[in-house]
């Protein structure tokens, strides 16, 4: 039986289309992560999957279990971490846990082994408010929540979001040693760079899915060379490469500008050489991600 | 149950840790009971009066220290002409003038008819009145010490007594006032703002994918409220009783069972509220305008519903507080027993069973 399996859901907001024809499933065991820019409908489609909105066409289950029919069940079953921190902010760490844990019949105590890990990265501090707690604190708090009763799928939306690189570092450790533990996981971010760590991601924008993958063969399916450009004027070199029709696509990526190119980069660089860009600088990079989602992004822009 | 439990006591953590709503919740009645009971009141004291006296005579002085012998007008100012009549009313503070023409002695020993002329200022109507009663009152009172008892061939004397409330205080039409207001406020829009804060924060997101039925996340946010307000009742009974001598003369077990029935009728509107609204702000907004101001205006506590047009004297019929007003005085002031004021409870409590079963129905399992 599988954990998740939503069939072509769709959802509308009036004239809004949230999720169109959204299908996939996530296996036994998997940390299952959907990818895309705010607006992209994931948390929508959480909603939908914890039972809080029903979807207009399609089906899901969770567990085996009916996303409209059973929603009782579902809801003792999952636990679920929602988008925007949504634990009592008057609460101290200690009461906002022994609270959740008490609503799902069931003591911090009974299911310490589950949570020891994070929480006594927070147990410092349980008897601070939580809404006094910094964010990377919170989200471990609202982890803790969500596990306490020892789910049997996890539901965590955008988990890492306004949260610092390091707690968001720390925030993946703990996903991959829940892993461990056997509960599938579907989680959904915005980065890029948390892609990789996941099983098998779906890439999603505008409500759709654009590819459902492992990160490597999303990597791998990138058909083209990626260069890697720098130049002293950032701003201008995006304009100039951006103009250039030989440029497939160009985008701000750290210090660099990752550019692809349907023509030989010899064109390009005749291209730009009497522009007189300073400090220019052109070295082959390996393709990521992102330079995956941002190809796929711009064919389904293309499309429509 | 254990459940149940620690939801109460998570809501006695928001009730306590917060200061406005600590606030709101034991400030305010003190606050209202003191403001009403002292100081907006509409018996007389000390009314400033203007004397423009024109005989200066001992009848005329000693109809003038009559009245100010009472505690209800104190002269301010005499005046000497007529001119000084308006101004002394622009200026605002003498509300009652006293015109005694001269010869005053004379004309009442000679022509047997002396005149007295009062002047109010009917900017406030209900005040003028008054006032001219008042006035009335003493100057036929001075009238009879004067003549002392003539025998008449036919008289019909009237003889007044007031009933329930010998003294005319209104502080015991007020504390009864009070009481449903604030049981209302804390009741009604303290439950209704508490179970939205729960929804415009996130909370409820999470409460409803857990395993409580939404049954057990209504009580258990209501439950709190439901012994506050009956704490309230108990602080503005007190009050009422000690600070300002109101009696209980029916029992003391029924008043307290009829506030606890109107705790929770305004319970059951702060959840009905509730479940129409998502934003605290709205839900505040209707619990103001929906159900503070028509219980202010509408439940007879300040403007005597009798005398309201007939389409509002139907609207104040749906308003609890109306019928919780009628109880309390009834039972306060009269020595009601059930019997008396069952129907108004029974009204009461139909509203509470409705209240209750449209909100649930109305709850919403799933967000939207």
């Amino acid at each position: 039986m599988l954990p998740i399996v939503v069939e072509h859901i769709h959802k509308s907001f009036g004239d809004l289309k949230a999720l169109h024809d959204i299908s996939f499933t996530v296996n036994e065991g998997e940390l299952f992560g959907l990818i895309g820019p705010d607006g992209a409908g994931k948390s929508t489609l959480f909603r939908i999957l914890t039972t809080l909105l029903l979807a207009d066409k399609g089906n899901a289950t969770v567990n085996g279990l009916d996303v409209v029919k059973q929603y009782r069940t579902i809801r003792r079953e999952v636990g679920y971490m929602p988008g925007r921190f949504s634990l009592y902010q008057d609460l101290t760490i200690e009461e906002n846990l022994n609270f959740f844990a008490t609503i799902f019949n069931t003591t911090v105590e009974e299911n310490y082994d589950l949570i020891k890990d994070i929480y006594e990265q927070i147990a410092p501090f349980a008897k601070r408010p939580a809404g006094k707690l910094s964010g990377g604190m919170k989200q471990k708090l609202a982890l803790c929540c969500a596990l306490v009763h020892k789910p049997k799928v996890l539901f965590l939306d955008e988990p890492t979001t306004g949260v610092d690189p390091v707690s968001r570092k720390e925030f993946w450790d703990m996903l991959r040693r829940l892993k461990t533990k056997g509960i599938p996981i579907l989680v959904s971010t915005p980065y890029m760079d948390e892609a990789i760590l996941c099983d098998r991601v779906a890439l999603m924008q505008k409500g759709a899915i654009m590819q459902i993958n492992t990160p490597a063969n999303i990597v791998a399916g990138f058909g083209m060379p990626v260069w890697a450009m720098k130049a002293d004027n950032m701003y201008r070199l995006i304009r100039d490469l951006r103009a250039f029709e030989g440029v497939y696509s160009c985008y701000a990526f750290g210090e660099y500008l990752h550019v692809t190119v349907n023509t030989e980069l010899e064109n390009v660089k005749a291209y730009l050489a009497p522009l007189g860009h300073e400090g220019l600088e052109i070295k082959p990079a390996k393709p990521g991600i992102e330079d995956a989602f941002m190809q796929l992004m711009q064919e389904q822009n293309e499309l429509a | 149950m254990q459940q149940f439990f620690v939801f109460v006591r998570k809501e006695c953590y928001h009730i306590f840790r917060d200061k406005r709503t600590l606030l709101i919740l034991f400030g305010m009645p003190l606050v209202l009971i003191i403001l009403f009971g002292f100081a907006i009141t509409n018996e007389i004291h000390h009314a400033q009066i203007a004397v423009l006296d024109q005989s200066r005579d001992s009848y005329s002085q000693r109809l003038v220290r009559k009245m100010t012998a009472s505690r209800y007008f104190e002269v301010n100012r005499y005046l000497s002409s007529y001119k000084e009549i308006g101004p002394a009313f622009r200026q605002g503070d003498v509300k009652l003038v006293v015109v005694i023409p001269g010869r005053f002695a004379h004309s009442f020993e000679h022509e047997k008819v002396a005149a007295v002329q009062l002047l109010t200022d009917a900017s406030d109507p209900n005040t003028a009145t008054t006032l001219i009663n008042y006035a009335n009152a003493m100057i036929i009172q001075y009238q009879q010490e004067l003549t002392g008892e003539i025998k008449l061939p036919l008289t019909i004397r009237s003889e007044i007594q007031m009933v329930y409330n010998p003294s005319l205080k209104g502080v015991f039409l007020f504390v009864p006032g009070v009481m449903t207001l604030i049981l209302m406020l804390v009741s009604a829009m303290m439950t209704s703002i508490t179970i939205t804060r729960e929804k415009e924060l996130g909370t409820m997101e999470i409460l409803l994918v857990s395993p409580l039925k939404p049954v057990m996340i209504i009580a258990g946010k209501v439950v709190p409220y439901i012994v506050l307000s009956f704490i309230i009742s108990l602080i503005i009974l007190a009050m009422g009783t000690w600070v300002f001598a109101m009696p209980v003369k029916g029992s003391l077990l029924l008043l307290l069972l009829e506030c606890i029935l109107f705790g929770l009728t305004a319970l059951s509107l702060g959840i009905l509220i509730s479940s129409m609204t998502n934003s605290q702000q709205t839900a505040m907004m209707i619990s103001l305008m929906g159900l503070m101001l028509p219980t202010v205006l509408l439940s007879g506590f300040v403007f005597p519903l009798e005398s309201m047009p007939k389409p509002l004297q139907v609207v104040a019929n749906v308003l609890p507080a109306k019928w919780f007003n009628i109880i309390l005085k009834d039972v306060m002031l009269k020595g009601a027993g059930l019997r008396q004021v069952w129907m108004p409870t029974a009204i009461l409590c139909g509203m509470t069973v409705f209240f209750l079963a449209v909100s649930i129905r109305k709850f919403k399992i799933r967000l939207s």
